[in-house]
């Protein structure tokens, strides 16, 4: 089958897709349930774009992030990628064998920089996996100079070749994150909340040198974040999501500014800003983020949407472009008149 | 002076160590501050720099191997807490002095200097209702009786905006939400009306939009009682949101203090100045490269000599700073700093 | 203190100083301090050998096992008598103690003992003769015995210095045939210590196996491994293994019923073992690096094997020494119920046999302290998994 994404440029495209958890009970294990984690993602990133992709906590982010590179199996929906060669594959069906080769065009960063990191390797042996498996590259020497290479360019002394992890304090371990990531050369690049885990005074550090090889190496983000100030500092355009859904996709500073969804304008005004002088009037939202395994009728934030009608507890509201790159899905898209920062 | 005026908490060189096989971890080393009634202390710092325990020898809960090894930590109790004030100057007593297990210091924590922790979670018990928990702390520092309590319980339940506060008095503390759980934390310490509130990290484990609603939540609370709190965060936009005196920490040392104001639009400590610029703001350029500060904090054992901050400052002098340890020294009407920028006091060896 | 007048000169309120913005190289590190380097570049074992080191008491306990295995590996060596042979003359010998300096001079020797027939109660009684000491030698010669089944000799730590002329001795007494208490004691150490091995080592490959089959792959298999473990933990143990033991046909050989005893206590063993491996798998599973070994391109087997097999081994390895114990106990506690093994085998079961009925405890108490082997032994294994539990993970 022949896919197409929406242009040339698209990198990357998600179409509906759906990632259900069974929830299971008893002694035989009956399936009582389904925690629908992420229900119906749809969105595309251009080559050499930062999407950044954020929302609070359990609203399915890392779901979606691993889904992806296919480190979880998605339930439904097309995941198209753009190869190298200018093919467009469908990642979400493609059998493993056929998986291993497109590896290394795509790769992940973690948020635990000590989770991620295998403690009982090198940095040779962690850095050089990649080369070792999928490039092939037998000679421990040859491996060494390559890898040597890689932790130059992200900032490493290649003498620390033969250190382990716990030699390194979390911004570094970052650091060799980001190295593995880059043994191949990939072309996508998923990070997975990479800065959250990290001291305030090591995250621009880390935030600068993926923006620095970013630049040198064009390569193309998924930032998955929790932390608006970084995804507004780091990201070309912005993926909102809420219990399974995306809400609304824009470029940054037209999300920032022009919100068109009340949870974005909510998710704004909570941003505390390091600035006394300005002592936002937050918009507080009532009551609780509902489970994914049991969400409620109709639009999902209604219950705590202070512009609710009647019929956003009955109906879905659809992602639509409502202007150039701009889409909502909310049903009073077009009339509300919403507040973004600074407003 | 009035005693309004006079700090309700006055710490002077606390120095906390954790005597470990491995060595001494100086986790606290030498810090003063003064709270005053009705302020809101913010200390801010990186993972690791002594804040937690700041607090918890103040409240004298410092866990082994840690020990309180110098300093005094002044607190000026009500004064109906008449016990307290036996042998006590100008009504204050030093905590520091006090037995830690003793009948003096459970009279105050809780009762006078109430905690948030950090982990939620862990703070209440799996196997008792919020309500029994709640009273209990209620029926442990007031002369009232059950019924009393219970009906006191519900009334703080439902001023920190828990919706059918006599039902969630039955709730088990894992049956919450991350907001509620928070919430009920607030409640469980504001119980005996204290005058000084300690939050630690109160809202780094919750989301943006409930931790709106517990700042605000914060704010209104402390305006209605008039309480004091320190309000512990490495997030430097909580901290302009919710403090108006800032304490700056760094390896176990205060850095910079001063007015929240003065703090983020007239840093003077290297070390303040390289923060606020390296945290991405929703207010500055879009993809832009932020100034860092260079290196990573130096693991516990591996405290540099001299100014702990001196290996990753871009304004350090050789031959001063790292030999000499600065003192907090007061530079202007408002801010104090420990730097040899500004004045050259240092500590005596 | 203050500072020369360099430094004054360079107080300024210099607000707009410019930040260092890092390029390259930003990791300045504290100068590491002596040493640093080598931790920097420890591989797992040596962390964990130097957490180990620091528990004192699992330190010693391995010393005393390191003694128990070599005395298991060659017990025939330390005996001084032939464990199985009888002595119609030499009842209940009480303890001989062992005396290593005769007058100020390295020369062990042991008092005679010499027996008299109570006229009352018809019984010998044994009273130490100190005029008449049984010289003693190192590497003396004595009964004919095999090391490991290879290496046929005489050869024994300690014996008395003229066997020809029948001197004999039992430093730990006899018992109701004659046997000398020592020597049993020793060869016991071997069958008790290589049941509790042996069965263990069984449990740790069906544990593995089951285990990491259940923890991979999950799904039905796992439902059904799972179910079967919670089955056979819900059995009560002791029935079953008396239901067990006792089918064993009466006429099977000593090696045949060691080996089904082993099989036994494995077949019920496993599940503790099993569990815990399916369990490091399921967690390490989801672990970060692990998924991130996965998206690197490495195959199932790389996976397994490079990565999550290496990194719970330390945890099997303190799972499996704790286990030990509850094996040796087991048999001990199969083997005193006369369900075990049965003699003509020796192991510290069959020997605590002996002290079974009042009387024999009354007359001869010393028969009861293959009983203290036990517990030294067990308390070691205890204190030597606890330590190594404790070093398994050395990141933290
Ligand atoms: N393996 C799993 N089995 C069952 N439920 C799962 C599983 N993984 C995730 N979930 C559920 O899916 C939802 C989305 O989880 P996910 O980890 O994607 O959230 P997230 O947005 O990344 O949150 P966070 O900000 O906390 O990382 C959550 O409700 C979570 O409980
Ligand atoms: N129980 C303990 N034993 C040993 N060292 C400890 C203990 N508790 C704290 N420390 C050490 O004291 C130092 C300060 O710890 P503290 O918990 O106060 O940091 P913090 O500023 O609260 O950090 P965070 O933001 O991570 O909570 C750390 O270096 C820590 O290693
Ligand atoms: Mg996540
Ligand atoms: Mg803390």
């Amino acid at each position: 089958m022949k896919h197409t994404t929406r242009d040339e440029r698209t990198l990357l495209e998600v179409k509906h897709l759906k990632k259900h958890f069974p929830i299971r009970k008893g002694f035989l294990r009956r399936l009582v349930g389904q925690v629908k984690a992420v229900d119906g993602v749809s969105f595309y990133i251009n080559e050499g774009e930062t999407l950044g992709l954020v929302g609070e906590s359990g609203c399915g982010k890392t779901t979606t992030a691993r889904c992806i590179l296919r480190a979880l199996d998605p339930t439904a929906g097309q995941i198209l990628f753009r190869t190298a060669s200018g093919q467009v594959v469908d990642l979400a069906t493609l059998p493993e064998n056929e998986l291993r080769p497109l590896r290394r065009e795509m790769q992940m960063i973690f948020q635990d920089p000590f989770a991620s990191l295998n403690p009982r390797m090198n940095l040779l042996d962690i850095v050089g996996e990649p080369l070792l498996v999928i490039e092939g590259i037998k000679s421990r020497k040859e491996r060494a100079e390559r890898v040597a290479e890689i932790l130059r360019l992200v900032g490493l002394r290649p003498e620390y070749m033969q250190r382990f992890p716990h030699a390194f304090s979390g911004g570094q371990r970052q650091r060799i994150v980001i190295a593995r990531a880059l043994a191949l050369h990939p072309r996508l690049v998923v990070a997975d909340e990479p800065v959250s885990a990290l001291d305030v005074s090591v995250q621009a550090q880390v935030l600068n040198l993926m923006m620095e090889l970013q630049q040198r190496l064009n390569l193309t983000y998924l930032f998955v974040a929790h932390d608006l100030s970084v995804v507004k500092h780091i990201c070309n355009r912005v993926a909102v999501m809420y219990v399974g859904k995306l809400v609304e996709t824009a470029p940054t500073d037209e999300l920032f500014y022009h919100p068109k969804h009340p949870y974005t304008e909510a998710l704004m005004s909570a941003v505390p800003v390091a600035d006394p002088r300005i002592r936002s009037a937050m918009i507080p939202l009532e009551g609780d983020v509902p489970s994914p395994a049991n969400p409620p009728p109709g639009c999902y934030f209604h219950p705590r949407c202070r512009y609710a009608v009647d019929i956003c507890s009955q109906e879905a509201p659809n992602l639509e472009e409502i202007e150039d790159n701009h889409f909502v899905a909310c049903h009073r898209a077009h009339e509300l008149k919403l507040r973004g920062i600074g407003g | 002076m009035s005693s309004e005026q006079r700090p309700i908490l006055s710490v002077r060189d606390l120095k906390t160590y954790f005597f470990l096989d491995e060595g001494t971890v100086k986790a606290v080393d030498g810090v003063s501050f003064d709270v005053y009634p009705g302020q809101v202390v913010g200390i801010v710092g990186e993972s690791g720099c002594g804040k937690s325990v700041t607090v918890r020898s103040v409240l004298r809960i410092v866990e082994k191997p840690g020990r309180i090894v110098a300093g005094e930590i002044f607190f000026r109790p009500r004064k109906g807490n008449g016990r307290l004030l036996e042998g006590s100057q100008d009504g204050y007593v030093d905590l520091a002095r006090l037995d830690a297990q003793g009948r003096e210091m459970r009279a105050i924590r809780g009762a006078e200097i109430a905690l948030i922790p950090q982990e939620p979670m862990a703070a209440f018990s799996p196997v008792h209702t919020i309500g029994d928990q709640i009273m209990e702390t209620i029926l442990l520092h007031q002369a009232v009786n059950e019924e009393e309590a219970r009906r006191l319980g519900i009334e703080r339940l439902r001023e920190v905006g828990i919706p059918n506060p006599e039902q969630r008095m039955e709730a088990y503390s894992w049956e919450l939400s991350g907001g509620l759980r928070q919430r009920a934390m607030i409640a469980m310490a504001l119980s005996c009306h204290p005058t000084l509130l300690i939050a630690d990290e109160p809202t780094t484990a919750i989301d943006v939009t409930t931790q709106a609603q517990v700042l605000n939540l914060l704010r209104s609370l402390q305006q209605q009682h008039n309480m004091s709190i320190i309000f512990i965060t490495h997030d430097l936009g909580v901290i302009a949101q919710i403090a108006e005196y800032v304490l700056v920490m760094y390896l176990g040392r205060l850095m910079e203090t001063g007015p929240v104001v003065d703090i983020f639009h007239h840093p003077l400590h290297p070390y303040t100045r390289a923060l606020l610029k390296s945290i991405p703001s929703v207010y500055t350029r879009s993809r832009t490269f932020l100034p860092t500060i260079e290196g990573s904090i130096p693991h516990p054992f591996n405290r540099p000599p001299g100014c702990p901050f001196h290996p990753r400052c871009s304004q350090f002098t050789a031959g001063i700073c790292d030999q000499k340890t600065p003192l907090l020294q007061p530079v202007n009407e408002q801010q104090s700093v420990s730097c040899f920028l500004y004045h050259r006091r240092a500590e005596e060896d | 203190m203050v500072l020369g007048p360099d430094a004054a000169t360079r107080i300024s309120p210099a607000h707009e100083a410019p930040l260092k913005i890092d390029d390259q190289a930003s990791e300045i590190m504290i100068a590491p301090s002596e040493g640093a380097e080598a931790f920097y570049v420890a591989p797992n074992w040596k962390l964990v050998w130097w957490r180990f080191k620091k528990h004192r008491l699992a330190l010693v306990s391995s010393v005393i096992l390191m003694f128990i295995a070599i005395v298991a590996l060659a017990p025939g060596f330390f005996s001084t008598q032939d464990p199985n042979a009888t002595n119609a003359k030499e009842l209940f010998i009480p303890i001989q103690t062992l005396h290593f300096f005769d007058e100020g001079r390295l020369r062990p020797f042991v008092y005679a003992v010499v027996g008299q027939r109570n006229p009352k109660t018809l019984r010998m009684e044994w009273q130490i003769d100190q005029s008449k000491k049984i010289p003693l030698r190192f590497f003396a010669r004595g009964y004919e015995y095999k090391i490991l089944g290879l290496i046929t000799t005489r050869i024994h730590l300690l014996g008395p210095a003229s066997p020809e002329e029948g001197e004999r001795i039992h430093l730990l007494g006899t018992d109701r045939l004659g046997r000398d208490q020592w020597s049993r004691l020793m060869h016991g150490s071997q069958v008790s210590l290589s049941i509790g091995l042996l069965a263990v080592f069984l449990s740790i490959i069906l544990g593995i196996l089951l285990g990491g089959i259940s923890g991979y792959f999950g799904g039905t298999v796992d439902l059904i491994i799972q179910r079967l473990i919670e089955i056979l933990q819900s059995l009560p143990p002791i029935p079953i293994w008396m239901a067990l033991t006792a089918a064993l046909p009466r006429d099977w050989s000593v090696e045949r019923v060691y080996f089904a005893i082993t099989v036994i206590l494995s077949l019920i063993g496993w599940t503790t073992l099993a569990r815990e491996v399916r369990g490091r798998f399921l967690a390490l599973r989801e672990e970060d690096f692990v998924v991130a070994a996965r998206l690197s391109g490495c195959s199932q087997g790389r996976i397994i094997f490079r990565h999550m097999l290496p990194t719970f081994a330390s945890h099997i390895i303190a799972a499996s020494t704790l286990a030990i114990p509850v094996m040796i106990i087991n048999e001990t506690f199969l083997s005193f119920l006369g369900l075990g093994l049965r003699p003509p085998a020796i192991s510290w079961g069959v020997l605590l046999q002996e002290a079974q009925n009042l009387q024999s405890i009354v007359l001869a108490p010393w028969l009861l302290l293959p009983g203290l082997a036990v517990i030294i032994t067990v308390l070691a294994l205890n204190l030597l998994g606890d330590g190594l539990r404790d070093a398994a993970d050395p990141y933290h």
